[in-house]
């Protein structure tokens, strides 16, 4: 950036203002100087006469700085008078006086803060609220609904999510139940066979698979998988405007949307849990009959006479709610997506903490229920 | 200003355009045209650098298009591709503070005086979701104005506007051009767009794969003894071309 090729150059004038002489490239490069000029000029007395007969080129910026200039001027007295600009430039400083100035519609945008943002996310609780209950309320009359006018839900899409769901998502359950399987069993046979109970370690790593990591494991994984595409596809479809479409087609979106995603989620949860159960305990055969003397049909029996029925079936009651949550709440987030692509990144973050969240507190129901049922 | 030599575009090895060869004067409002799906959107990204050229060149100014540094150009997209997590004063900002050393008082006033050329002053802290379709493409010029490029790209600038908004952006586009000498090249078929910012133009047909027609579209209009050009500017309008009045 060549700073020869500006110059600039103040003169009193004898009714004492002041004449500001401009010569070289007035270009973006130099808008600082430009400016810092002018309110020199502008503090060492009236700016009254801008000579521009020495500028060779001069851009939208440069025209810019000087019309605030003179605006600024304009203000303390008469508007400055403008010499020797080039045709261009003239033409360029008389459009952009031309317009003037409107004061903001609106505030500046408040800061991020993280006070600020606490409290505001306080005061939207209530809010928050009351759309979780309008969204459940609609969403027991719209399933009333299902029974009179079955033909409502769209029940083709229900394959395609479940198999999106289920058999798509197999893979990372499967190989996250295996490790899981593989730890437990590595935990509890060290400590084990430190109190010489090596064949309480099948016992051990069956009903704890069963009855609370299988299914909370596999759902965790579908909440951060499954319910975020969720959100994401409902965020992008609400700013897309298809939702507005779906319901201008006299198509209600929580039949056409919801409902199925609840179903495919619903039933393939527990399909997954039940999976996952099983590489589970196969991880957990493994450690044992590497780590202990224990051969791999004794952990089987032992495994099969540790669990009953309900150790199963009721891990397999948990995976059904937490299915049927995970689909209701990242589908009541998309729905509610407001703004452009960081409303979507909101709502898909907000679909898998409310989700995750919401597991956990289930899972502690489930737990304090089965005890006192003494299940 | 531009020169193209010999450049076929398309996707994935299939041609769209084939030997197109013409050139854009500086200070020109320069019309690429044709019909829905003829490749005039393909033209204007290979011209800009997001697409590469099956073959042929693209040359702007002297220096050959560079990938780093501040672009020689500015790009108005067919939505305003405005960000939308930032306010306006923002999205015009945001070239300037990536390439230019300016105070950030200087980026300020600079931003509220683009705005004001464009007629969003006041609009500084709205988002873009919360202005009309009309707002958004003349934001989106002010941030293509931001760095002072010489030269202007716009793609369907009045597509999906009212007949006002659209006359009001074409009077944009000319005053921009006669004030800054801003070189403008311009993708549309919206005839009435078409007549009211002149200039010269090129008319792409998708038969033909290249260029059938070239120079000032009122001529051509008037002219051309080619069925394809004169089917592609006497089709009805919305507005009639020399009737209407930019405000």
């Amino acid at each position: 950036m060549p700073e020869e090729s500006y110059r600039v150059e103040a003169l009193d004038l004898a009714d004492g203002g002041v004449e500001l002489r401009l010569a070289g490239d007035l270009v973006l490069e130099r808008a600082d100087a430009l400016r810092r000029s002018l309110t020199q000029a502008a503090a060492a007395g009236t700016l009254t006469r801008l000579d521009l007969s020495g500028v060779r080129s001069l851009d939208g910026a440069a025209a810019a700085i000087l019309a605030e200039a003179c605006l600024a001027a304009e203000a303390s007295g008469p508007r400055p008078a403008l010499v020797g600009a080039p045709k261009k430039a003239a033409l360029l400083l008389e459009l952009t006086a031309q317009r003037p100035p409107r004061p903001p519609v609106h505030g500046a945008l408040p800061d991020a803060s993280l006070l600020r943002t606490i409290g505001q996310t306080t005061s939207k609780l209530g809010e928050i609220g009351r759309s979780v209950l309008t969204y459940l309320g609609c969403l027991a009359h719209s399933t009333r609904a299902v029974f009179s006018q079955p033909r409502s839900v769209h029940w083709v899409d229900v394959p395609r999510l479940a198999e999106r769901a289920g058999a798509d998502g197999a893979p990372i359950v499967l190989l996250i139940a295996l490790l899981i399987g593989v730890i437990t069993a590595y935990q509890a046979a060290t400590q084990m066979h430190q109190l010489g109970a090596d064949a309480y370690v099948p016992d051990l790593v069956a009903l704890s698979i069963t009855r609370e990591l299988g299914p909370l494991i596999t759902a965790i994984v579908v909440a951060g998988r499954s319910g975020a595409a969720i959100a994401a596809e409902l965020g992008t479809m609400r700013v897309s405007e298809e939702i507005d479409a779906l319901e201008t087609l006299r198509l209600d979106p929580l039949r056409f949307l919801v409902l199925p995603r609840v179903i495919a989620l619903t039933l393939m949860l527990p399909l997954l849990t039940l999976l996952a159960e099983a590489v589970a305990i196969g991880g957990g055969l493994v450690i044992t009959t590497a780590e202990l003397e224990l051969t791999p049909g004794v952990y089987l029996r032992s495994t099969r006479d540790a669990l009953d029925t309900w150790d199963v079936a009721g891990g397999g009651i948990k995976a059904v709610v937490f299915g049927a949550l995970i689909a209701l709440i990242s589908c009541e987030r998309g729905l509610a997506t407001r703004g452009g692509a960081e409303g979507v990144g909101r709502s898909t973050t907000a679909a898998v903490v409310a989700s995750l969240f919401s597991l956990i507190a289930a899972d502690a129901v489930f737990t304090l229920l089965y005890s006192r049922l003494g299940i | 200003m531009i020169r193209i030599e010999d450049l076929s575009i398309g996707y994935d090895g299939r041609p769209l355009m084939e030997h197109l060869e013409f050139q854009v004067a500086p200070s020109e409002v320069f019309l690429i045209l044709g019909g829905s799906g003829c490749g005039k959107s393909t033209l204007m990204k290979t011209m800009i650098g997001l697409l590469r050229p099956l073959a042929g060149r693209v040359a702007i100014g002297e220096r050959p298009l560079a990938e780093d540094g501040p672009p020689p150009f500015g790009v108005l997209f067919q939505s305003g591709a405005l960000f939308g997590s930032m306010s306006l004063a923002q999205n015009v900002a945001l070239p300037l503070q990536k390439w230019t050393d300016l105070a950030p008082d200087t980026i300020e006033s600079l931003v509220r005086w683009k705005l004001r050329l464009v007629g969003l002053d006041g609009f500084e802290h709205h988002l873009p979701a919360e202005l009309s379709g009309g707002m958004r493409k003349r934001a989106g010029i002010a941030r293509a104005l931001a760095l002072e490029s010489p030269l202007l790209f716009l793609d369907e600038p009045s597509a999906g506007l009212d007949p006002r908004s659209a006359a009001d952006l074409d009077e944009l586009i000319l005053t921009l051009n006669e004030s800054l000498g801003v070189t403008i090249v311009i993708v549309t078929h919206e005839l009435s767009s078409i007549f009211a910012v002149g200039g010269s133009c090129i008319l792409l047909d998708r038969e033909a794969r290249g260029i059938i027609a070239r120079g000032d579209p009122r001529a051509l209009r008037e002219e051309s003894d080619d069925e394809r050009v004169t089917g592609f500017f006497r089709r009805r309008s919305t507005a009639k071309p020399d009737e209407r009045t930019p405000s």
